[in-house]
């Protein structure tokens, strides 16, 4: 970032305007926020789910896991959890991982985490409901 | 004013226990032996362990996150509102999370 300053002959203040440093403004704030709320929405539902599967085999948790509404259940707050904690990841390493090179490797592996976490999970629901 | 590391350290916990999460989908996709390897886990000592600390870190998140849903909504920033809606957050997150295994006990624990 040094150089570019030094070169550059943009204030530092027209460099941050609008979308700010990273050019994507709020957007990741905002995101924060939906997925919070959308797990809100659905925490009763989802702890009800684990609920009633504890104590089954694993026929009679495929058999629930698989039917529509807990299915899209699950989805949701599977996407929403992904979504939040990679978000939430990423502020944590910007707040404490400084060496560049270091930051963009924790990065990077926290989006790889999340987004195999998040498919991993989506495949297996998928799996229970189409019953193969 | 801890309990704002609290938030932080609860959500890195939950980020690494979406591992069992995802686990558990997993076997009960794969059919019956993957499934029995996560319930002996989730019924061993350390199993439930982890299991009740994942509750209460998701909770405990949860009414830590409500708290700041408060806040960026634009209230309760005078100190005592701020005292209770942390106090809130701590007490309701433990009582939250014995209340959801009792309600497991009670339902599970019957099967």
């Amino acid at each position: 970032m040094s150089d570019t300053r030094a070169k550059s002959m943009r204030t530092p203040l027209g460099r941050v305007r609008n979308l700010g440093a990273a050019h994507s403004g709020t957007t990741d704030f905002w995101r924060q926020r939906i997925t919070a709320v959308a797990m809100t929405l659905l925490i009763i539902p989802v702890v009800a789910v684990v609920i009633m599967l504890l104590g089954r085999n694993q026929a009679g948790a495929a058999q629930i896991l698989g039917s529509l509404p807990i299915a899209m259940i699950m989805l949701l707050f599977i996407v929403a959890s992904c979504w939040h904690m990679k978000i939430g990841m990423q502020v944590v390493i910007e707040d404490y991982v400084h060496s560049e090179p270091l930051k963009l490797i924790a990065i990077m592996a926290n989006n790889f985490f999340a987004v195999t976490v998040a498919l991993a999970s989506i495949y297996a629901i998928f799996k229970l409901s189409s019953g193969v | 004013m801890i309990l704002s590391i609290v938030h932080r350290a609860t959500g890195i916990a939950l980020y690494f226990g979406t591992l069992l999460l995802a686990w558990w989908l997993i076997a009960a996709a794969s059919g019956p032996s993957a499934y029995s390897y996560v319930q002996a886990f989730t019924s061993s000592i350390i199993g439930r362990l982890i299991v009740f600390g994942f509750t209460w870190a998701l909770l405990h998140h949860l009414l830590s996150g409500i708290r700041h849903f408060v806040w960026d909504l634009g209230y309760g920033f005078k100190p005592n509102e701020r005292e209770a809606l942390t106090w809130g957050a701590l007490i309701g997150g433990i009582f939250l999370t014995v209340l959801v295994w009792i309600l497991a006990y009670a339902v599970g624990g019957g099967r």
